[in-house]
């Protein structure tokens, strides 16, 4: 006997998601999900991030990681709540794994929580958290083909953030035509580059993403 | 490896609806895959041998129906499959697309006994 199911297999997770998603909203946690390849630079993003919001958001952080707490510490010397995650071997976090973070956090005195999940371009893409953005952190040297390689992370993206802008005179990247081709399957997608290291456009980010989590 | 999670869910949802039909046994799962997700039919394989062990899934056949990345164009309107470093429609030359396949990671259905 056939039996037509027809039913997404990412269903618990989305459910999961949804159910964090109300956590979120009840205590006005404006949530964005931090995602790219290991050595991007997404803790140092979240680092320049902080450092430019304080005194005007109140942040905290959840650190996926395999394992190690490094990041999570970097991350408490800047005096914001954070919670580390080690997945254990898992290449991405899953929405039930944020749950069982989010007991560790003082949302109630959080008003924008920043997710960083475990550096991976393909997994993370399929598995919802309930965030509201999703930023992929991509950078020159990892090259300008990263799109026609990843496209589902590519597509996913709310914005894209091309660190470590200051490399570019010793790279072959083409920021214009990294952006066309990103802008080409996802007409939502902001794309910001930038350099965590001299701080060259991370204003233009931090403001952009401060109108978003006020709007 | 996002596999090994993808195919405990799979599992769960097959053996949810095999118990709602009271079915004892499942025989095969038709399964629905894009291209998009990078999700490798031989990982789901070996993650579900060992998952679906002592469970009314043992032994099931699994299918993939594999869905290719499939874009149109908001120009012109026309369907085509993604290059693979081409991104642009191949009859107006745009580049403004939308993706309309490759997402899928579905079960179609079960067939059980």
């Amino acid at each position: 006997m056939e039996i037509k199911v027809i039913k997404d297999i990412m269903g618990a997770n989305e459910q999961i998601a949804r159910e964090n998603r109300q956590l979120f909203d009840s205590n006005k946690v404006f949530v964005v999900n931090v995602m790219a390849s290991p050595g991007a630079g997404k803790t140092s993003l979240i680092l320049e991030t902080i450092r430019r919001l304080k005194g005007k958001v109140k942040v905290g952080v959840v650190e996926g990681d395999i394992s190690s707490s490094l990041d999570a510490e970097a991350i408490g010397k800047e005096g914001v709540p954070v919670v580390q995650i080690n997945t254990g071997g898992e290449c991405h976090l899953d929405a039930n794994m944020t749950a069982s973070a989010l007991g560790n956090l003082p949302l109630g005195d959080i008003e924008l929580l920043f997710i960083e999940n475990v550096g991976n371009l393909v997994c993370p893409a399929e598995f919802n958290l309930g965030e509201d953005l999703r930023v992929l952190v991509s950078s020159t040297p990892e090259g300008d083909d990263k799109p026609f390689k990843y496209p589902l992370m590519f597509h996913e993206a709310d914005a894209v953030l091309v660190n470590k802008i200051d490399l570019l005179p010793y790279l072959k990247f083409d920021v214009d035509a990294f952006s066309k081709t990103i802008k080409g399957i996802n007409q939502k997608v902001k794309v910001f580059p930038l350099s965590c290291t001299t701080g060259e456009g991370v204003d233009r980010w931090v403001d952009w993403l401060l109108g978003r989590v006020r709007g | 490896m996002h596999e090994l999670s993808i195919t405990q869910s799979m599992l769960d949802l097959v053996l949810e609806q095999a118990q709602n039909a009271g079915a004892k046994d499942i025989g095969k799962i038709n399964l629905v895959i894009g291209e998009m997700t990078g999700v490798v039919d031989r990982s789901v394989r070996f993650y579900f041998d060992f998952l679906s062990q002592g469970t009314a899934a043992e032994g099931a056949t699994l299918s993939f129906k594999v869905v290719p990345t499939t874009a149109r164009c908001r120009k012109c309107a026309k369907e085509f499959e993604l290059g693979e470093f081409d991104w642009t429609c191949p009859h107006c030359k745009g580049n403004n697309i939308e993706i309309v396949g490759g997402k899928e990671l579905f079960v179609e259905s079960i067939e059980v006994e």
